[in-house]
């Protein structure tokens, strides 16, 4: 078919229901970051690397027994996904920023809270997935039994919190020249909260503490996640306005 | 089509744009011209709702900006400097993901619409990183009308490209022109926007400095034309600061 003769049907079309776009602009996102990343891997090899490298060396330079190993866990997982995740944040999002893309994104007509959810869900799939090779990898390394299921109640939970905080920031630290070095400086403190409780629940399910001595970390932890995911809903829209 | 009254921009203690009018009729093709920090990105990125103004009002299809911006922005084509692509991503999967972002339906139909609009059909399975930066501007052009908008914005759609990048460029422009799109675009390049566009409005300053149409400029022209433009907008300002100064005397 030539381009000049053709009946070219593409006119304005009428807005679907502002739900249906929502969500097709939030699958939409996330499906465009899963296919150019299982075409790249530039994002998940770098975030794997660097946390099996971690887990190698702390492995190394504590030299630790085997009751110091269960003691240690949590504090060694908890710095290797929270240094994985920061490289991973600003990955993703200077994805969009070196092209132009997040003002394509911006250019979209829906509600710019499902670009955050789009983006922040993509960039937890990339945890999760890290987070499911550091943990086997890590059991075999420190011959640990990390499949416990409160443990990975806990990490969801910490992954959510951090990537929710995460993903608003790394918006606002890769429309700076310092885009780098600012992420983890504005990022860290930030998730002191969630790392604390991460770490602190996390011991109490290897260490078979009663439910009731983990549930203040715990409940931190939920109170944390909704906290954050509802204020980066709030103000995605004001830190992405020029 | 497009309406803006007093538009004033700000970053910080800078304005970029001065009180500056402009509107457009349904179907016209404008071309913005300007020396470099004369405001035209600037103006181009307030239209697109990119930026919001300081002051004054803008209006595009009926709806106002920022209040209206989801609406407007269904209306509106933009192609701005960068590609807005995703090299790891095929150019027909670039589309796929826009026309998703517009929730547009019959999605499959448009892309094969759009990709031989932009003469791309035949490397629509190829990623858009191994594309040269002429085929990256013309996906991009694809990318700003699959939705079917009534006004496109082009911000200069022709730089770093060689001369047979910029023809092809032209091609595509004038296929979508004649599909009776409203175009504003911003050029550096004269001798290409002068066979294209219906008006020229040259910025400086932040303003208007001046206007006119396809039949009182053309190619022969429009050189001498921006140029008093320009200058005209120079001199104003000497002149005003020789007031100022004589009034300080």
């Amino acid at each position: 078919m030539e381009a000049d003769n053709m009946q070219y049907a593409i006119t304005n079309t009428q807005p679907v229901s502002p739900t249906r776009a929502y969500f097709r602009a939030l699958t939409a996102i996330i499906w465009k970051d899963l296919s150019a990343e299982l075409r790249s891997r530039e994002l998940l090899s770098a975030m794997l690397v660097f946390s099996l490298l971690v887990i190698l060396i702390f492995n190394f330079a504590l030299q630790l027994d085997a009751r110091e190993r269960i003691n240690m866990t949590s504090g060694v997982l908890w710095v290797t996904f929270a240094f994985a995740g920061t490289l991973g944040l600003n990955r993703s999002m200077s994805t969009e920023k070196d092209r132009g893309c997040l003002d394509g994104l911006l250019l979209a007509p829906v509600d710019r809270s499902s670009i955050y959810f789009g983006k922040a869900i993509g960039n937890l799939i990339f945890m999760f997935a890290v987070e499911a090779i550091v943990l086997p990898v890590y059991s075999l390394l420190y011959t640990v039994n990390l499949f416990n299921g409160g443990l990975i109640l806990v990490i969801v939970l910490g992954s959510i919190g951090y990537v929710a905080v995460g993903t608003l920031l790394a918006t606002m630290a890769v429309q700076t020249r310092t885009r780098d070095i600012l992420l983890p400086i504005l990022l860290f403190p930030l998730t002191i909260p969630v790392l604390l409780s991460a770490v602190k629940a996390s011991s109490g399910f290897m260490d078979g503490d009663a439910l009731a001595t983990i549930m203040p970390s715990l409940n931190l932890l939920i109170a944390y996640d909704v906290i954050f995911v509802a204020l980066s809903f709030m103000f995605f829209d004001y830190i992405v306005e020029e | 089509m497009i309406t803006v009254r007093k538009l004033i921009k700000r970053f910080g203690p800078k304005t970029i744009l001065r009180g500056l009018d402009f509107s457009v009729e349904p179907g016209e093709f404008v071309a913005l011209l300007g020396p470099n920090g004369a405001g035209k990105t600037t103006f181009l990125r307030v239209l697109a709702s990119l930026s919001t103004p300081t002051l004054g009002q803008v209006e595009i299809s009926g709806y106002q900006l920022p209040g209206q911006a989801a609406a407007v922005r269904r209306r509106l084509g933009v192609v701005l400097h960068q590609p807005l692509l995703y090299g790891d991503l095929t150019a027909e999967e670039n589309l796929k993901f826009y026309g998703r972002m517009y929730a547009l339906p019959d999605l499959e139909a448009r892309i094969v619409e759009t990709l031989e609009l932009v003469g791309l059909a035949t490397r629509r399975r190829d990623l858009v990183r191994t594309f040269s930066r002429g085929m990256q501007q013309r996906l991009s052009i694809g990318r700003a009308v699959i939705h079917g908008p009534d006004v496109i914005l082009f911000d200069e759609p022709y730089t770093g490209l060689d001369q047979d990048a910029s023809a092809m460029l032209d091609d595509v422009l004038r296929k979508v022109a004649a599909q009776g799109k409203t175009i504003v675009m911003t050029s550096h390049d004269l001798m290409r926007i002068a066979d294209l566009a219906s008006r020229f409005d040259v910025i400086s300053r932040g303003v208007i400095a001046a206007s006119a149409t396809r039949t009182n400029v053309g190619p022969d022209n429009l050189l001498a034309f921006y140029r008093e433009a320009v200058n005209g907008g120079d001199r104003g300002k000497e002149e005003k600061t020789e007031r100022v100064k004589e009034a300080g005397r």
